[in-house]
């Protein structure tokens, strides 16, 4: 059905965020999912094939355009602002969180061995990390774990693509 | 001294610890205690006469590095059970290990197609201010998101005004009574109203001094319709006689 190829395209381009197989099925209404994924799969196929300025990328359960990244240059100059990029103690705080997840302030700090408090603050203000709940054990610690933006952010399919950690298996023996 | 020291930042006492390893080649399962502790307080020293903010986590370190260095001096007795005894570094080695597999994922993260860097998605489009003022959906502020609002406020006087000399005398009290009182007559005021036509910085001051003041003994609420919207100051107790409440 040309139709709709050509609608869940509009969707796709027009949203903000990545769009998963059961959203598209909600705004359609009808549709089967194996249809629906059907129709992304050539989709993506056919981004891919012309070779143009964008591509259609699986992030964040969900698909989303996004542009070729050996184009990046480009879009840099447009923009004539660097892109404000995370610290080295904003990134080791970040891969703790999503390793450990979920995760009480004072494991970050020990891990760590310091003081996450403001690298925390500054990833919540991001959205990249957020608070999940509180530990039921005595002062009611907030547990922390990354956000749907984390995955996006960081091209990630879901939790489980993160890479394995290395040298932490052996430790855990 | 007989080798150089790297000023870096380091990201914390394990990140020295771990650099100081690597620098001198030394094998993580079998730590010259000695060595490594007297090249750790030679980087302390030397950020201390630096006027580094030394952060207190380092001084931990040097005490744990010191203490496990004293305990290898031990002599282990002959017949202690052998499993029972644990190296005095395992636990060290433990840290340092579970932080390098972290430093380590923290760099595969880096190094990934990042939104934003690498990669990039359609500019969001701002979203068409909504009609009807009536609809507004108002969101209780706190403190933080009023004193940024006094930041726009204060960014928008003109320059003119900051270099007038004020004679005008203002209080606080002066101040939080005039607020009063206009909340008395309407049922609610806008922040820019409090401040009217062409503010001054010390109103501003004022203004936002004696709101702040009022937020804190809790007289007033202070709501906001979205981001950069109009500031709206309600009474926290509504209490005007014989005013009906749709009354504009």
């Amino acid at each position: 059905m040309e139709d709709l190829r050509a609608i869940i395209e509009t969707l796709l381009f027009a949203s903000d965020t990545p769009l998963g197989v059961d959203r598209i099925r909600d705004i359609l209404g009808e549709a089967e999912r194996t249809e629906i994924a059907q129709v992304i799969a050539d989709l993506k196929r056919e981004h891919d094939e012309r070779k143009g300025g964008f591509q259609l990328c699986e992030v964040a359960s969900g698909y989303q355009f996004r542009t070729r990244p050996d184009l990046a240059l480009w879009i840099k100059k447009m923009r004539g602002l660097k892109p404000s990029m995370l610290s080295p103690a904003a990134l080791e705080t970040l891969a703790v969180i999503a390793y450990r997840q979920p995760v009480v302030k004072a494991d970050i700090d020990r891990v760590r061995g310091v003081d996450v408090s403001g690298t925390l603050k500054g990833l919540l203000e991001k959205k990249l990390v957020r608070m999940l709940g509180r530990k039921d054990v005595p002062g009611k610690p907030i547990v922390y774990g990354t956000s749907k933006k984390f995955l996006e952010v960081f091209n990630l399919k879901d939790l489980s693509e993160l890479p394995t950690l290395r040298e932490l298996k052996e430790l855990q023996e | 001294m007989g080798y150089e020291i790297k000023l870096d930042i380091f990201e914390g006492p394990l990140d020295l610890l771990l650099y100081l390893i690597r620098k001198n080649e030394i094998d993580i399962y079998n730590i010259p205690m000695a060595v490594i502790t007297e090249q750790y307080l030679q980087h302390l020293e030397v950020l201390k006469s630096l006027n580094l903010d030394l952060a207190g986590e380092y001084l931990v370190m040097a005490s744990t590095l010191i203490h496990v260095k004293s305990r290898m001096l031990l002599p282990v007795e002959a017949d202690a059970d052998e499993n029972g005894e644990e190296d005095p570094r395992a636990d060290l080695v433990r840290q340092l290990l579970e932080y390098q597999a972290f430093k380590e994922a923290a760099l595969t993260l880096d190094r990934r197609l990042l939104l934003g860097r690498d990669v990039f998605k359609r500019e969001a489009w701002p979203e068409l201010e909504k009609s009807g003022e009536e609809e507004e959906d108002l969101v209780e502020l706190n403190v933080f998101e009023l004193v940024a609002a006094f930041q726009r406020m204060t960014a928008n006087l003109r320059k003119e005004d900051v270099m007038e000399i004020e004679t005008e005398k203002m209080s606080l009290s002066d101040m939080i009574h005039e607020i009063m009182e206009r909340l008395g007559e309407k049922k609610d005021v806008s922040f820019t109203d409090l401040l009217g036509e062409s503010p001054t910085r010390k109103r501003v001051i004022y203004t936002l001094l004696a709101l702040l003041e009022l937020m804190k003994i809790r007289l007033i609420r202070a709501f906001q319709a979205g981001p950069f919207g109009p500031i709206r100051i309600f009474p926290a107790v509504e209490e005007w006689n014989g005013r009906p409440q749709g009354d504009h």
